[in-house]
């Protein structure tokens, strides 16, 4: 592969979303104006490239469904031919049961994070306005 | 920035959950890459050398299987470096890569045996146990010190 010094990463992007299309991912992803090589899978998107860009490109596709949008680090770059089932004779590839099998769930995970969100809106709470003086001299002066 | 050992140590949920969350995951991806990427080190298409059994032997025995202290030689130091762990068990898809029983039972108690906040869950199958599951580990990463490590 390119480039010795860079640090080179492969993210797997997983879309389980109604609003966002694998294809829609993509299309963000072609419109960055970074470095990065990508490809498109039946569950979403592997995007490789310099670690920058690709975290930047990947924060960006999940900006668009935050809650539906997952991703993780991929250990071999795509087309690997360690990996690639092109060059070992057709079957899935190694480790491709096992993303499957979460895929599976990952609509129960999404579920979960949407009311994990609703449920706790500690963080986005706000003060309460402060109170403008001339109301505070009108309770003071009000006779209940 | 706390870095969390997860278990299964390749799950995209994990992973996600962790970096979602703003803490760094220790995943076995991440190892396969430096160990794919490393000049010298590649002998495909095994990409275990010589050298992985004998590192392995920090963490599990010599008469255990070659398989296992390769394993180790991997996972070991990811739980030597971790901060904290989140396990999850009855994971059904703990196959495939992830495939050695014995690896994965020395890898729990490692990381049990170490002295370092621990979340133990099970793997989601219905919609409330996902909430279950989601809410555990977001209220486990969130009391995790952020910054620690950054300045």
């Amino acid at each position: 592969m390119s480039g010795e010094d860079v640090d080179e990463i492969t993210k797997i992007v997983v879309i389980d979303s109604e609003s966002v299309l694998p294809s829609d991912a993509a299309m963000k992803i072609y419109e960055s104006d970074v470095d990065i090589t990508i490809k498109e899978t039946c569950f979403g998107t592997m995007v490789t490239g310099p670690r920058d860009s690709v975290e930047k490109v990947v924060a960006e596709v999940r900006a668009l469904d935050p809650n539906h949008v997952f991703v993780k680090q991929r250990g071999f770059p795509p087309g690997d031919k360690r990996r690639c089932r092109a060059s070992r004779g057709g079957g899935p590839r190694p480790g491709f049961h096992y993303l499957r099998n979460e895929v599976a769930s990952l609509p129960i995970i999404s579920k979960a994070l949407d009311e994990y969100e609703a449920y706790n809106p500690a963080e986005k709470e706000e003060s309460p306005e402060k109170i403008s003086p001339s109301k505070l001299k009108d309770i003071i002066e009000s006779k209940l | 920035m706390a870095k969390i050992f997860i278990y299964p140590t390749n799950s995209l949920i994990l992973s996600d959950l962790v970096e979602r969350f703003g803490h760094k995951p220790l995943a076995m991806m991440e190892k396969i890459k430096e160990k794919i990427t490393t000049v010298g080190v590649d002998s495909p298409p095994i990409n275990i050398t010589p050298e992985d059994p004998k590192l392995g032997l920090k963490y599990a025995a010599v008469e255990v299987p070659a398989g296992v202290r390769g394993r180790m030689a991997l996972v070991g130091p990811q739980i030597d470096e971790a901060e904290a762990a989140i396990i999850v068990l009855d994971s059904s898809s703990a196959f495939g890569c992830m495939g050695c029983a014995r690896t994965n039972e020395l890898t729990k108690f490692l990381a049990r045996q170490k002295d370092i906040p621990r979340l133990e869950v099970k793997y989601p199958r219905t919609e409330e146990e996902g909430k279950y599951f989601v809410y555990q580990i977001a209220e486990f990463l969130k009391s995790l010190p952020k910054e620690e490590d950054e300045e």
